[in-house]
């Protein structure tokens, strides 16, 4: 049944943002409105068959980060959504050697001693420090980032709070945040191992979705961005959604709709209406207009603001801020049914590491040439790769016996230097990646049932991610907190009364977290109470 | 017999067996075993009342194996130690042993251990936990070479009143002029072994050294010849009751090191633990002395202190207050066990200046499980001296021949 009249609030998107900042809203009693471009809800949290009875997680793949304050509070649970950790994962190495991570702490240090006694001592300060900063910046997740330039009291008593906290570090850990947000994973990484594969594998998770290489600046908190959600407490671990990545935004929908909310996929937003400065409503591709005194834009700030908002709406100088955000293409994916489990002789037989991400990069150096390749403008010619079988651990993605691999690839570009993408050119980037793994896996190649290649082009198109960039915009200290996605406008709101940004643009950022459209909710609550005085 | 080779890989069985294990497993009549610094050790073999009065009434075998140990050596030895802790290693004589702290440059303690001396360059580092990250780190400047050697070294904790019998009667030539933190040379069973004088029960007792093999030889031998001095096997249970009547603090129970917190204000100095004794601020430079010397000027803000708890209930984790009201908490319980020898209910606890003085009244908020029934009691509790138990024969030598 298509829902008719007037809202209170229209979010525009129905990515796991779009989707949590609706739920607040429709909780809190507002009339509310999902729409969605595509036939499915979820933007790049789905689950899609594209190949027989195959389920891939074909966007994001793994789970860590979404706020347990929400899982809670929206009784996702509830509504069919089970989060199941995994264990550890590994680096398979070019001499054939390979370094695994083990839950189990002693195995842990025996793993890391196999390459070096010292860095499996180091380890232990090397995740003191890392859940140190994580203790800092999680607090901050699920508040509103304070405005430094504003004399608004809020403001004046979230920076004193920020303040305070920072200052209770003590002056050595104040010096080391500060060094920590702003320098590079490798440099990071180097104050405390010493062997290269040990550092090539920790260095991984502070590239992805980065049009970043290791070792540039700003690298070391993409690092612990990846570091800091948790699974039942266990900070740092990730685990899949049962039923793939699309379990997540089914629960919140289901969720929404408990709540009252109601959900429109299969439509197309046009222009976001705009009069006498106010937000009106929307106009759908189709010509249909449905009218909402607030509009909530769960779309990056490119998309929302170039896109679909008329220039004449905005102020000059914003929308040139909006134009300058980065938001740079520089991870592919590719989603494959197997015929069965892929060997790996690498890997020691029983080792539980390939059910967690595997990786092929064993060195810093190597992962730095795979981005230097990006800045050419071509996909790593030896890219790095988080691998992952999920149906190892979910029986309920494929057929008995077969299985799923997800395979998140860094880097590859949104433009090539040498022309357009085209089929021939996903073709040959996919092969790129299938031959990288068959230098592992002999028997890779011939279980490939069904492969999904998406590059950044694919994936801007499909999910409407600005050149397919998975966090909505860089992770850099020049786009965080107060500044994400542009100063002055880092607290969900536009220059636009009524109209809202909830996505991975906004503070924290991305990943499947949550925490923006649980923010954006908030904020819009806030603004309510305040027009209408009790 | 090299069991290594047939061993499952690490991640399917993470923990390693030291070299007693065979002889443990043979003993352990409840399977209750513990990992301790990587490895399976026995926790209880019989019962643990049983085995903690052999401690203080027989001799007791320990499998002291799993701690860390360190070869340090090299002409830079002796400054290398006397930067790393907080004791004067200068004044530590050949063949003796010292128990020490160190700290980082904050004055916090990341471990507590003992230095054995053996030659004017060699020293062997004992510690609870893993540091050759830290140790290694210290090493940068000095001429010293620090290698870990826990896996080439086996070690039993002989402790008890009759452990000099034992050891007499295992035919250890002399060991009755070994005085306390001395070290000595002997054989056991034709298997050359280190014998110190040392301990973690604060009774009469020795630690033993020897290559891993011959480990199996001399815990026979040690089992045979102590066979009518009540000798027996046991876990880290029993020894945990002796060590705190004994007032020894033990990691990852009364303090953690400041190499591991997380969260601000865990870590702990040597002066709030109630270690001062161990800190020299005249020998020179260490690393921590700055920091230490701004306490002890300023006054800690806590401290471990004994508390003598009224009842019998041990205080296990429980919250202090300095009143029965329970409103104002000062402090909480570290370790805290019934003394079936002194007959006392004992424990260690982390108080808030002023509250820590000998003598002061504290009150323990104390949860009882009673019949699944779970009940409250505020328990008076005096601060007073450690160590709780400290009896003449562990230091007479020679030792009373049982």
């Amino acid at each position: 049944m298509a829902p008719v009249g007037s809202y209170d609030a229209i979010v525009v998107g129905a990515g796991h943002n779009g989707l949590v900042a609706a739920c607040y809203l429709a909780r809190a009693g507002l009339k509310t409105l999902v729409l969605e471009r595509q036939p499915y809800i979820g933007g790049a949290a789905v689950s899609r068959r594209l190949y027989r009875d195959f389920t891939y997680s074909n966007c994001s793949y793994v789970c860590s980060l979404l706020r347990p304050e929400i899982i809670r509070t929206l009784q996702l649970p509830r509504f069919g959504l089970q989060l199941i950790p995994y264990e550890g994962g590994c680096t398979m190495m070019r001499d054939g050697g390979h370094l695994a991570l083990y839950d189990n702490h002693d195995a842990l240090r025996r793993e890391i001693a196999r390459h070096s006694k010292r860095d499996a001592e180091a380890y232990e300060r090397y995740s003191r420090d890392v859940m140190r900063q994580c203790k800092f910046i999680k607090p901050l997740l699920m508040r509103e980032p304070p405005d430094p330039t504003s004399f608004k009291p809020r403001d004046i008593l979230e920076l004193l709070h920020l303040g305070q906290r920072f200052h209770r570090l003590g002056e050595r850990r104040m010096y080391d945040t500060l060094r920590f947000w702003s320098m590079s994973a490798a440099d990071f990484l180097d104050e405390y191992f010493e062997s290269e594969i040990v550092k090539a594998h920790f260095a991984g998770s502070s590239i992805i979705g980065t049009a970043l290489g290791p070792r540039s600046p700003g690298t070391a908190y993409v690092l612990l961005h990846h570091y800091m959600g948790d699974i039942d407490d266990t900070v740092g671990a990730w685990g899949f959604a049962r039923g793939g990545m699309g379990a997540i935004s089914n629960a919140l929908g289901a969720s929404l709709q408990a709540s009252g909310g109601a959900i429109r996929s299969g439509v197309e937003v046009a222009r976001i209406l705009v009069r006498g400065g106010r937000a009106r409503g929307v106009a759908l591709a189709s010509g249909e207009e449905i009218r909402s005194r607030l509009v909530i834009s769960n779309l990056d700030v490119r998309r929302t603001f170039l896109k679909t908002m008329d220039p004449g709406d905005l102020p000059d100088e914003f929308l040139r801020r909006v134009r300058n955000f980065k938001i740079r293409g520089s991870s592919g994916k590719l989603n494959i049914a197997l015929d069965g489990l892929p060997s790996f002789p690498a890997i020691p037989a029983g080792a539980p590491c390939i059910r967690g991400d595997m990786h092929v990069t064993d060195t810093v150096e190597m992962m730095e040439r795979a981005y230097d390749d990006w800045k050419d403008g071509r996909w790593s010619r030896a890219p790095y790769i988080d691998m992952l079988i999920p149906s190892q651990i979910d029986p309920s993605m494929v057929p008995d016996g077969k299985h799923y691999m997800s395979v998140f690839v860094q880097y590859c570009p949104y433009v090539l230097a040498d022309g357009e993408w085209d089929g021939q050119q996903r073709q040959a980037f996919g092969d790129t990646v299938i031959d990288t793994i068959a230098r592992h896996s002999p028997d890779f190649k011939s279980l490939i049932l069904h492969a999904e290649i998406r590059t950044p082009w694919d994936i801007e198109n499909e999910v409407g991610l600005t050149e397919g960039n998975i966090f909505q915009g860089e992770l850099t200290m020049d786009q965080l907190l107060f500044n994400r996605p542009i100063p002055g406008y880092a607290q969900y709101r536009s220059p636009v009364r009524g109209m809202y940004m909830c996505g991975s643009s906004t503070h924290p950022g991305g990943g499947v977290m949550g925490a923006p459209g649980a923010n954006a909710a908030r904020a819009v609550l806030r603004d309510l109470r305040r027009m209408q005085p009790a | 017999m090299p069991a290594d080779a047939v061993r499952p890989p690490h991640f399917e069985q993470p923990l390693l067996q030291t070299p007693f294990h065979a002889r443990a497993r043979a003993l352990s009549q409840v399977d209750s075993f513990i990992p301790w610094a990587g490895y399976t050790t026995v926790d209880v073999f019989t019962h643990v009342e049983q085995e903690y009065f052999a401690i203080r009434n027989a001799s007791t075998l320990y499998d002291l194996t799993p701690m860390v140990k360190y070869r340090i050596t090299g002409r830079g030895g002796s400054a290398y130690l006397n930067r790393l802790v907080t004791r004067d290693v200068g004044k530590l004589k050949i063949d003796r042993v010292a128990y020490c702290v160190w700290c980082n440059d904050a004055g916090h303690l990341i471990d507590d251990g003992t230095v054995f001396r053996f030659g004017e360059n060699e020293y062997r580092l004992c510690t609870a936990e893993r540091q050759i990250d830290w140790l290694l780190d210290s090493a940068v400047g000095f001429e010293v070479d620090v290698t870990e050697i826990t896996e080439e070294v086996a070690a039993l904790a002989l402790q008890g009143p009759t452990s000099f019998a034992v050891l007499k009667a295992a035919g250890l030539a002399g060991i009755e002029r070994l005085r306390p933190f001395e070290i000595g040379r002997f054989s056991i069973a034709t298997q050359p072994v280190t014998v110190s004088r040392t301990g973690f029960t604060g009774d009469l007792g020795y630690e033993i050294w020897m290559v891993p093999g011959s480990a199996e030889v001399v815990w026979d031998a040690l089992m045979v010849a102590g066979r009518s001095r009540g000798i027996r096997a046991i876990g880290s249970q029993a020894l945990n009751v002796a060590r705190i009547e004994a007032g020894f603090i033990s990691p990852k129970i009364d303090f953690l090191s400041a190499e591991r917190t997380i969260r601000i204000g865990r870590e702990r100095s040597p002066l709030e633990l109630g270690l001062a004794w161990l800190v020299d601020f005249d020998k020179g430079h260490f690393t921590g002395r700055r920091a230490l010397l701004e306490e002890s000027r300023r006054g800690v803000r806590r401290r471990l202190v004994g508390l003598d708890v009224e009842g019998n209930k041990p205080a296990h984790n429980a919250l202090l207050y300095a009143q029965r009201s329970g409103k104002h908490e000062i402090g909480f319980v570290t370790s805290a066990t019934w003394s079936p020898t002194c007959k006392r209910n004992i424990a260690l606890a982390m108080v808030d200046a002023p509250h820590f003085a000998v003598g002061g009244i504290l009150w323990a908020d104390i949860y009882l499980n009673r019949e699944l029934v779970w009940e409250r009691r505020m328990a008076r509790s005096r601060v007073v001296e450690r160590p709780f138990f400290a009896p003449d024969r562990r230091r007479a030598t020679p030792p009373a021949d049982f």
